[in-house]
C-alpha cells in the first residue's frame, strides 16, 4: 500500500514542519487562487489587481476560518477521521489552518469491519504526519458478534452500535465538547439542513425541527454543558469539489477510490459488508473528475444502509449517527 | 481527457418568498428540468407517493425530513446543485412560513442572489414583504421575482402586470431595486428552462436565462483593509495571528492599527501553509501574520490602517432583527458578537419598532422591548469599546449578532450615524457615556496627601509570601505618612467577587474587577496595593492598559519562589488540598501560572526576608521618584 497519489508523491512532512514550498509543482502554484496575483510592485500608488478568488480557494478560506473558530472555542476538541477522502480533505485544511500542525487528536470509529487496505492506509499516515489517533471500537458488541452480517440486527441497528455509540463511548471517555466531522450537504439529504456548528443533546439527539439560526458566520458555540457539538467544515462542498482539491493540493487517499483492473471502484467508504462497489474506469483523480461530471448516480448508492427505508438515514442521524 | 482543471464558477441563490406559494416545488422542477437529478430519484419519490396514496410532489425533491413530507411545508433551509452552461449554482431553498423564519434567515445570509416567488393566485402576502425586507437588511441586491402559478389565473398578462406593480411600488419604499420580474408555472414548467407557450405574450428571459445574469460576488478588496484577530499561535517560534481579511489588502510592511486599543506594530510575514509565500492577501484569504515589533494583540482586536481605522465607541444605532422566543429587553445582558469580537450589551434604546411585513411602525407606547419577528431601530450600548463600521462602508464589520443565553438570538447591521472617529491618543472622544469629572484633580489630592495615588501589584503562587509582603508594606507606608490601602485576594472574594470561582473565566473577571477597584483607590490619591495571584499574563495586562488609558501607576511586582518552596510554606493548607484533588484548578498544580515577561519588579521571596523584600519595593518608588511623583 503506497501513499503515492495519482499525481505524485504527496507531501509527506512530519505535521510539525511546514512543507516547503518546492514540493508544489507549478502548476499547482499556478492554479491556486489563494496565489498571487499581485503585479509585483507592492506600490501603494499603483491600482489593485483584485485577486479573483476561484470556487476552491473560497471553499478553502472558509473552511479553514471554521477549523480556527472551532479551535478557538473549544479545548476537548477531536477530528472523526474516517480516512476517507472528505476527512483528509480536513486533516490538510487542519494542516493549512494551523500553519502545518494539527493541535488536536484524530477519531476513527473502527468497526471492525474496515477495509484492510484503509486501515494500512491509515496506520501509513498516522506514522508519517505524527497523529495522535484515538481508536474508537465498541469492543462489547464485536466480542458478542451483535452486528449486522452474522447477528440479527438490520443494517441501521448495526451501525447505530459500531459507529454511534463507540463514538458515544469515546467522547464520554475523553471529554471531548466538539467533533469536527466531514459530512456535506450533497450527499444526502438531511446533511443538506445541516448547521455548520451543530447541536447534539447529552443523548446525542439532534434536533432537526428547532436547529438555532447560523449567519454571517458566527456560529453558536454556548451550550448546555452535557451537550456536544458537531463541526461540519465540509458543509458546503460537493463531491466534485473535494476530488478538485485533492487534485490541486496533491492530498493522499486510500487506493481503493481508484479502479485497478476489476472495472470497479468504491465511491464511498465504508464497511465492507455494506459497502458496494460501482462500475468504473477511473485510475486517476483527474479521471474522477471527469466521471463525476458526466454521471447521475447518488455518491452514496453503494452505502446499503442509507436505502432500508424512506427516512432510513433521517432517523439514524436524528439519534446521534454522523 | 479534455478536462479542463479549473474548477467550475459557482453562484448561489436562495429562493424566497411566502407559505405555500410553491418554492420547493420550482426548485424541484428546476433541478428536474436542468437534467440535475440523480439517475432514479423521480421515479423512487413517485413510487413512494404511489404507495402512500398521496399525489405526487416536486416539492419531496427538496423536502428531505419525514415531517416535512408528512406536512408538506419546508421546516428547515437546504441545498442543491446544478449546472448551467456558464457555472454552477447552488440553489437554497428557505421555509416561508413565518414560525420557520430563523431558518429562511440561516439560508439566505449565505446567498448573493435571490428568487422571491409571489402566487399569482394570492397575490403579495405578508411574506413577501418581510422577506424582501430582510433580503435587503441581509445585503442581498441582486433579487428577481417570479410571479408563480399563472395556470392558476390562465396565464393573464394583466393579473402578472399588477402584482410586477404592487410588488415593486413595496420594494421600492426599501429601496430594492429588482432586476426584473418573470411570469412561471413551476408545476408544469413554464419559463422556467425553455419559453411557454400558454404565455406567448412574455418577450423576457426563462428564469434559468436569467440566473445566468447574475453577478458572482468577489471579496471586497476596495475597502479599507479589516483583518479581525481570530486565534494567535505559537505552535512553534513563530507567534503568529490568524485571522481572515475581511475587507481590502494587507501587505508585508504595513503598519497596522489594532482596534479597539491604540497598539501598533508592522506586518514582518504573512504565513500560509503549502502555499506560495507572498506579500499580499487580498479580502476573503485566511492567513496569519507575524509583526516586526511583539504588542499584546487578542481575539477580538481588528487590524486596519492607521489612515482608515474603524470607529471605536460603546454606543452605536443599529437596525435589527429579532428571532428569538424570548423578547430582546432592556435592563438585561446579552452577548454582541461583531466580526471576532465578543462583548457584554445592553438594548440602551428603541427608536422605532417595525412591522415587517407592512413596513409600520408597531403602534406600542414606549417600547421596552423587541419580540420574536420584530424589526427595530435601536441604539446599544456596549460595556467596552467595540471596533466597527456602518453596514454600507464594510459590511463584514458593520453588522452582528446578539447572543442570548446559548444561542443567537437576533442579528443586526450599523445604522449610519455622526459616529466620532479615534482620536489621536487612540480613545474614543466621546461615545455619549461621559466620565463625569469632579471639581477636585488629581493633582491637587497628590498636593494634599504628599503623592500621587498608584496600584502596586503583586502576583506570584499561593504561598509565595504576597499577602505578608502587602500587609508590611502598607504598615510601612502607612507610618511614613501616606495613605495606603491592601485589596487582599481572599478578603474581596468573600464580598466584591462573591459570586465568581476559579475557572479562567473567572479569574479573569475577578481581576478585571480588582483592577477596576484598584484604579478608583489609585483615582482617589491612595497607593492601594494588591495581593492576587493574578496567574494570567493576559489578565494582568488588561488592567495595566486601564491604567495606561487613564494615565495612572500600574507597578506590577512579581513575587518570585519557586513551587517547591510555596509548597512547603502552604500556610492555608491549601497545596496539600490541592494534591489530594480536593481542589479543582489550583494554580501551579493543577492551573497554569504565567510568569510576568516585565515586572517592574521581581522579588524572590525565597531568598529574602520579607523586611528585605518591603525595603526593595520601598527603593524601587524612592529611585523611581522622578518618574513616578511617588516621593515617599
Amino acid at each position: 500500500m503506497s501513499l503515492q497519489t495519482r499525481r505524485g508523491r504527496a507531501d509527506l512532512n512530519p505535521a510539525a514542519a511546514p512543507a516547503p514550498l518546492n514540493k508544489m509543482n507549478s502548476d499547482q502554484a499556478s492554479k491556486s487562487g489563494s496565489t498571487s496575483r499581485d503585479p509585483g510592485s507592492g506600490s501603494r500608488e499603483l491600482p489593485d489587481c483584485p485577486l479573483q478568488l476561484d470556487t476552491l480557494s473560497k471553499l478553502e478560506n472558509r473552511s479553514i476560518y471554521i477549523l480556527r473558530e472551532a479551535f478557538q472555542h473549544f479545548e476537548k476538541i477531536a477530528l472523526l477521521w474516517s480516512v476517507g477522502k472528505d476527512s483528509n480533505v480536513i486533516l490538510w485544511l487542519v494542516r493549512k489552518a494551523f500553519f502545518g500542525h494539527v493541535p488536536f487528536p484524530l477519531v476513527h470509529l473502527d468497526t471492525g469491519y474496515e477495509l484492510p487496505e484503509l486501515i494500512a492506509f491509515r496506520d501509513r499516515l498516522v506514522a508519517d504526519w505524527h497523529l495522535n489517533l484515538v481508536v474508537a471500537r465498541n469492543e462489547a458488541v464485536l466480542a458478542a458478534g451483535t452486528t449486522f452480517p452474522n447477528g440479527i440486527l438490520t443494517r441501521v441497528q448495526c451501525c447505530s452500535l459500531l459507529k454511534k455509540d463507540a463514538l458515544k463511548q469515546t467522547l464520554d471517555r475523553q471529554g471531548f465538547r466538539a467533533v469536527i466531522v466531514g459530512v456535506r450537504r450533497d450527499e444526502e439529504p438531511t446533511r443538506a439542513k445541516e448547521r455548520i456548528f451543530s447541536p447534539r443533546t447529552a443523548a446525542m439527539e439532534w434536533n432537526v425541527e428547532d436547529q438555532p439560526p447560523e449567519f454571517w458566520d458566527q456560529f453558536n458555540t454556548g451550550f448546555p454543558r452535557d451537550a456536544h457539538l458537531r463541526v461540519h467544515p465540509l458543509l458546503d462542498w460537493t463531491e466534485t469539489n473535494i476530488w478538485e482539491y485533492i487534485e490541486r493540493e496533491g492530498i493522499p487517499v486510500p487506493d481503493l477510490y481508484f479502479e485497478q483492473g476489476s472495472g470497479e471502484r468504491y465511491r464511498s467508504l465504508g464497511c465492507w459488508p455494506c459497502t458496494g462497489k460501482f462500475a468504473s474506469r477511473a485510475r486517476s483523480v483527474s479521471e474522477i473528475i471527469a466521471e463525476l461530471r458526466k454521471t447521475r448516480i447518488a455518491e452514496r448508492a453503494g452505502r446499503a444502509h442509507d436505502h432500508e427505508s424512506e427516512d432510513a438515514f433521517e432517523k439514524l442521524r436524528r439519534d446521534g449517527f454522523m | 481527457m479534455t478536462l479542463t482543471a479549473t474548477p467550475t464558477e459557482q453562484l448561489k441563490i436562495v429562493i424566497v418568498g411566502h407559505v405555500d406559494h410553491g418554492k420547493s416545488t420550482f426548485v424541484g422542477r428546476l433541478i428536474h428540468d436542468t437534467g440535475s437529478l440523480p439517475e432514479g430519484k423521480l421515479e423512487q419519490l413517485q413510487q413512494v407517493a404511489e404507495r402512500r396514496g398521496v399525489p405526487f410532489e416536486w416539492a419531496n425533491l427538496m423536502d428531505a425530513l419525514q415531517s416535512e413530507r408528512d406536512q408538506n411545508i419546508t421546516i428547515d433551509t437546504t441545498q442543491i446543485w446544478f449546472q448551467t452552461a456558464k457555472r454552477q449554482y447552488v440553489i437554497i431553498d428557505a421555509p416561508g412560513h413565518k414560525e420557520f423564519l430563523k431558518n429562511m434567515i440561516t439560508g439566505a445570509a449565505s446567498a448573493e442572489a435571490a428568487l422571491l416567488l409571489i402566487d399569482a393566485n394570492e397575490g403579495i402576502q405578508e411574506q413577501s414583504r418581510r422577506h424582501g425586507y430582510l433580503l435587503n437588511m441581509l445585503g442581498i441586491r441582486q433579487i428577481a421575482v417570479l410571479v408563480n402559478k399563472m395556470d392558476l389565473q390562465g396565464y393573464s398578462q394583466e393579473r402578472f402586470a399588477a402584482i410586477e406593480r404592487d410588488y415593486r411600488a413595496f420594494l421600492k419604499t426599501i429601496d430594492v431595486e429588482p432586476k426584473l420580474f418573470i411570469p412561471i408555472a413551476a408545476k408544469h414548467g413554464d419559463n422556467i428552462a425553455s419559453l411557454s407557450p400558454n404565455m406567448p405574450w412574455w418577450t423576457g428571459p426563462t428564469v434559468l436565462a436569467a440566473l445566468d445574469q447574475f453577478h458572482v460576488g468577489q471579496p471586497p478588496e476596495h475597502q479599507p483593509l479589516r483583518f479581525p484577530i481570530q486565534d494567535v499561535y505559537r505552535f512553534d517560534d513563530r507567534r503568529i495571528l490568524a485571522g481572515r481579511v475581511e475587507a481590502g489588502v494587507l501587505r508585508v510592511g504595513d503598519r497596522l492599527v489594532f482596534c479597539p486599543g491604540n497598539k501598533s506594530s508592522t506586518v514582518k510575514t504573512i504565513e500560509r501553509w503549502h502555499a506560495p509565500a507572498t506579500d499580499r492577501a487580498g479580502a476573503g484569504e485566511s492567513i496569519g501574520i507575524t509583526l516586526t515589533e511583539q504588542v499584546f494583540v487578542e481575539r477580538g482586536a481588528v487590524a486596519a490602517l492607521e489612515s482608515a481605522a474603524p470607529y471605536e465607541l460603546k454606543q452605536f444605532q443599529a437596525r435589527l432583527f429579532w428571532l428569538g422566543h424570548a423578547p430582546f429587553a432592556q435592563g438585561r445582558l446579552y452577548k454582541l458578537k461583531l466580526a471576532t469580537q465578543e462583548i457584554e450589551v445592553e438594548l440602551a434604546a428603541i427608536h422605532r419598532v417595525i412591522d415587517a411585513a407592512t413596513l409600520e411602525t408597531v403602534a406600542r407606547p414606549n417600547p421596552t422591548s423587541v419580540a420574536r419577528h420584530e424589526v427595530a431601530e435601536i441604539t446599544l450600548r456596549t460595556r467596552r469599546p467595540v471596533a466597527f463600521d456602518t453596514h454600507a462602508e464594510v459590511a463584514a464589520t458593520g453588522r452582528f449578532v446578539i447572543v442570548d443565553g446559548f444561542e443567537v438570538a437576533g442579528g443586526g447591521i450599523v445604522a449610519p450615524g455622526k459616529y466620532p472617529r479615534r482620536s489621536s491618543e487612540g480613545h474614543p472622544k466621546s461615545d455619549n457615556l461621559y466620565w463625569s469629572f469632579g471639581k477636585v484633580t488629581a493633582k491637587q489630592r497628590s498636593a494634599r496627601n504628599g503623592h500621587p495615588g498608584c496600584v502596586i501589584w503583586l502576583t506570584g503562587l499561593s504561598g509565595s509570601g504576597k499577602s505578608t509582603l502587602a500587609t508590611e508594606l502598607e504598615r510601612e507606608l502607612f507610618n511614613a505618612g501616606r495613605q495606603a490601602y491592601t485589596l487582599d485576594g481572599d478578603n474581596i472574594r468573600h464580598g466584591l467577587c462573591a459570586d465568581l470561582a476559579f475557572s479562567p473565566e473567572d479569574r479573569k473577571e475577578n481581576i478585571r474587577r480588582v483592577g477596576e477597584v484598584a484604579k478608583l483607590f489609585a483615582e482617589a490619591g491612595v497607593i492601594c496595593i494588591t495581593a492576587f495571584i493574578s496567574p494570567y499574563r493576559a489578565d494582568r495586562e488588561l488592567v495595566r492598559r486601564l491604567f495606561d488609558q487613564a494615565g495612572g501607576k500600574f507597578i506590577e511586582v512579581y513575587v518570585n519562589a519557586p513551587l517547591a518552596v510555596c509548597e512547603q510554606r502552604d500556610p492555608k493548607g491549601l497545596y496539600a488540598k490541592a494534591r489530594a484533588n480536593q481542589i479543582q484548578e489550583f494554580t501551579g498544580i493543577s492551573a497554569p501560572y504565567e510568569v510576568p515577561e516585565n515586572p517592574e519588579l521581581i522579588l524572590p521571596t525565597d531568598q529574602l526576608t520579607p523586611t528585605e523584600a518591603v525595603a526593595r519595593i520601598m527603593d524601587y518608588l524612592h529611585v523611581r521618584d522622578e518618574d513616578t511623583d511617588i516621593s515617599i
